[in-house]
């Protein structure tokens, strides 16, 4: 049937449109009844009665629908206009249509005109309500959504929707009164049962590890983390929220001068502890320069970039790392073997987002099995831990009538802003939010 | 369970000459296979290993700030990473960034659309994500003044068929992930809000999602209506595990700290722990007398403790690792529908129907009174003093304690 309607509408050979008048509006790209069945006569060879039949067919399955009387699904051979129906509504690409669908498109007519639903429409919204009624919030959030969207089109396409939409729920109305299960159609069935096949033989041929040790690492991962969790052992100095005292994270900032014991022992808990804080990051930085190796955080840290940075700066940045650090004399060399170089240097002709990922990973796990726990064991490590204080606890004192102040904190918004402005003047900056005024918004 | 109308699905490949009975037989015989293969390996239950490990213990929290603003039910919420604020949004279709330490507004955004079902911070701090009934999410950088309307600078970013039910940056503000009720989940590029890679393999809608702190960073986790919740790889677009064992809608998945496990809870009133490496379930967490659906989890910092939102207005505190509930507290007067930690584990929040969002933290037995309890104490030591014949500071703290008690 669809090769039929896509020949119909092959602009040289196919029905002849115009733009017909449907009341005072103009349709463009609709015809007449009677254009269709002289185009089926002519490219079928048949006779009239059966080019009517296979017309009253394509109308009857929807695709083709009647611009004046809807209603009725028969192809009339006069100037009544028809229009194709688009094959987003075709019969075949569509899931059966379900209860919620038809919900939606109920409640919009409903509230588009009140009184517009005809009768048998009337029974099925008011059964549908009943039986989805812990959903008719949606319902109807999405039937106003969907006419303010509609109210921004212009006449013309607005009238066509309308009456693809309209055509559409003629022939599909879901059968109500059937039991809550839809009905799955067989390529809806074939289609998710494909997808359990592949993964379920995916998961088949995956290696797994026995439960004992896996369990055996919670047990671990929480000892090992327990002091660091301020609900479980709470924080030092204080915990903010119950002291309204700041300190705790005034003394854990990125950039702070002397490191808090517990952060500094963290760094030691795995590799990528170390990386994220951007302090631990620094300090292992300088430790790799002094064994000149500092080339590979480097490298990583510009293929973190690339991963996660804009998609317009992809070829330029992947640019930039070949010739930092993968073209050979380069500045800043790191050594991959041979075959991860290889599949590099080819991929990188056609750059993309993640062509730098298997040399990453390489050099990720060179420096976690080498130079991490050789920086773990190193001078400059003890003296960072060392170094680092352990804050007292506050006292807690009982009776303080008055609640501390809370303070604001400058917004990162407008931390970062302030490092933009400061090569402009410091005109009429932001005021500043050192006291506890409340925002009027 | 609902198959929500996708276009794009009907243009997958599938088998012609595959009947669908063929096809169903061999999806049932491999899936019994898995489970044989999975038991093998099984060789111990989570509460046994546990055994040696201390009990918790009653927990006390206690709400640390209540932030009331919504005009409606608060549906979503995201922390930002200097751990004092928080975006949230609601029914009425306005989010909200908070600065919940001193429990001032800082901006508010009203959407065109109303259920604003999904929000999330930037990692920069500097702008925020949400969407909803809309279809789409849209990225709304902060402004620092006042005057300025955020909705002019907004962008529109992920287009999705249906309603959109979560959303969360990866690692920067450039690309954004987001599930939805068309059954797929997606990965943007905020920038020109090209859609990167989606992913298909849910059979129903998508309910949430969250990414994996794992080291090579390439992986999260979704939940959806079809009971099922699958790993995903981002830069290949493919399902690597399935894990199908909830008995309703999976509302909510978050990823243990490590990375090797995550939680989820259901609609079946459970939550469960599937383990990454051992690729099976291996704790649930459910009580005879709570029947109302889970909408939320997170775990606290070390993991030890697993904090799920309920539908019947509580929040439950479970023992990970034992098995066993710990707390539950109570405060909300409508169903809990978001609960997050605080980036640095210090307090989490919840946010509720009662268009409220409380943060909440460990109750001591020694506290800061304030000014309200000093009449009580007052009143009941002198009832303490006739039975003391020396008043001390000892028995102060002793009655203080008694109310300072409760959520």
């Amino acid at each position: 049937m669809e090769r039929v309607i896509v020949a119909m509408q092959d602009p040289d050979m196919g029905v002849k449109m115009r733009n017909q008048r449907l009341l005072i509006t103009v349709i463009p790209h609709a015809m007449t009844g009677n254009d269709v069945i002289e185009w089926l006569i002519q490219k079928y060879n048949i006779t009239e009665e059966e080019a009517r039949h296979l017309g009253g067919l394509l109308v009857q399955y929807g695709y083709i629908y009647p611009l004046r009387d809807p209603r009725s699904l028969l192809l009339r051979s006069d100037d009544s206009p028809y229009r194709f129906q688009t094959p987003y509504f075709w019969t075949s690409s569509r899931w059966p249509a379900s209860e919620l669908d038809y919900a939606i498109y109920l409640a919009k007519k409903n509230i588009r005109k009140q009184g517009e639903l005809v009768d048998y429409e009337k029974e099925n919204y008011s059964i549908l309500h009943k039986r989805i009624n812990h959903t008719w919030d949606f319902v109807v959030m999405q039937a106003r959504e969907q006419l303010r969207a509609s109210k921004q089109r212009r006449k013309a396409d607005r009238i066509v929707l309308e009456c693809q939409e309209q055509a559409y729920w003629l022939i599909n109305k879901p059968c109500v009164n059937m039991p809550l299960y839809y009905h799955y159609t067989t390529t809806i069935q074939l289609r998710y049962y494909y997808y359990t096949t592949i993964i379920h033989r995916r998961a088949l041929g995956r290696n797994r590890v026995k439960s004992s040790i896996c369990l055996e690492s919670f047990m671990k991962y929480s000892e090992q983390y327990l002091h660091h969790d301020p609900i479980m052992s709470g924080c030092l100095p204080s915990n903010p929220w119950i002291s309204d005292d700041t300190a705790h994270w005034t003394i854990n900032t990125d950039m702070v001068g002397t490191p808090t014991r517990l952060r500094v022992e963290r760094w030691s808990f795995s590799f990528m502890e170390l990386l994220n804080d951007s302090m631990g990051r620094r300090e292992f930085m300088i430790y790799l320069e002094k064994e000149f190796s500092a080339e590979n955080l480097c490298f990583w840290v510009a293929c973190e970039d690339l991963r996660h940075g804009e998609s317009s700066k992809i070829i330029l940045k992947v640019e930039e790392v070949y010739k930092n650090f993968l073209a050979p004399g380069a500045a800043r060399w790191v050594n991959i073997d041979s075959k991860t170089m290889e599949r590099t240097l080819e991929g990188i002709k056609r750059p993309h987002r993640f062509i730098m990922d298997d040399a990453q990973m390489h050099i990720y796990f060179l420096m976690k099995k080498d130079s991490y726990p050789r920086y773990l064991k190193s001078e400059l490590y003890k003296n960072m831990l060392a170094k680092a204080i352990v804050p007292q606890e506050t006292k807690k004192s009982v009776f303080p009538f008055m609640r501390r102040q809370r303070h604001s904190s400058p917004s990162p918004a407008m931390v970062t802003q302030a490092t933009e402005d400061d090569g402009k003047a410091k005109g009429a900056g932001p005021t500043g939010t050192s006291s506890t005024t409340n925002s009027q918004i | 369970m609902r198959f929500s109308i996708n276009p794009e699905m009907a243009t997958q490949e599938v088998q012609p000459n595959e009947t669908l009975t063929n096809l169903k037989a061999e999806s049932d015989t491999l899936k019994t296979k898995l489970e044989d293969e999975r038991a093998k390996l099984h060789d111990v239950e989570l509460h046994q290993v546990a055994e040696k490990v201390d009990g918790l213990g009653q927990f006390i929290m206690k709400t640390r700030r209540t932030l009331k603003g919504h005009g409606n039910k608060v549906l979503c919420m995201d922390w930002c990473k200097d751990k004092r604020r928080i975006v949230s949004s609601s029914q009425d279709g306005k989010v909200i960034v908070w600065d919940a330490f001193t429990t001032n507004k800082e901006h508010a955004v009203t959407m065109p659309c109303t259920w604003v079902m999904a929000c999330a911070y930037a990692p920069s701090g500097c702008a925020v994500a949400c969407g909803g009934l809309d279809n789409k999410c849209s990225v709304y950088p902060l402004s620092l003044d006042k005057n300025e309307n955020l909705a002019a600078k907004k962008k529109s970013v992920a287009m999705h068929t249906n309603y959109l039910s979560a959303c969360s940056f990866t690692n920067s503000d450039m690309q954004i992930l987001t599930s939805s009720g068309d059954g797929t989940c997606a990965l943007w590029d905020v920038e020109s809000g090209q859609l990167l890679q989606s992913f298909h393999g849910h059979a129903a809608d998508v309910l949430c999602l969250d990414l994996a702190p794992s080291e090579t960073g390439n992986t999260f986790v979704s939940g959806g209506c079809d009971k099922k919740a699958n790993v995903w790889d981002m830069r290949s677009g493919q399902c690597i595990q399935s894990f199908e064992t909830h008995e309703s809608d999976i509302n909510s998945v978050r990823y243990y700290p490590s990375g090797d496990a995550f939680a989820s809870g259901s609609d079946d009133a459970t939550c469960r722990l599937y383990d990454l490496r051992a690729d099976r379930e291996v704790a649930i967490y459910s009580k005879e007398s709570i029947i109302f659906g889970a909408s939320s989890v997170d775990f606290s910092l070390s993991g030890r403790l697993l904090f799920g939102g309920y539908n019947d207005y509580t929040i439950n505190v479970w023992d990970v690792l034992k098995g066993t509930r710990v707390s539950i507290l109570f405060g909300h007067e409508n169903r809990v529908s978001t609960l997050r930690l605080s980036p640095d584990g210090t307090a989490f929040c919840s946010g509720s129907w009662d268009h409220t969002l409380r943060v909440r933290d460990r109750g001591y037995h020694l506290e800061p009174v304030t000014s309200a309890t000093v009449c009580l104490i007052l009143v009941s030591s002198s009832s303490c003093l006739s039975l003391m014949p020396v008043p001390s500071p000892f028995y102060f703290i002793r009655t203080a304690s008694f109310i300072t008690f409760g959520p």
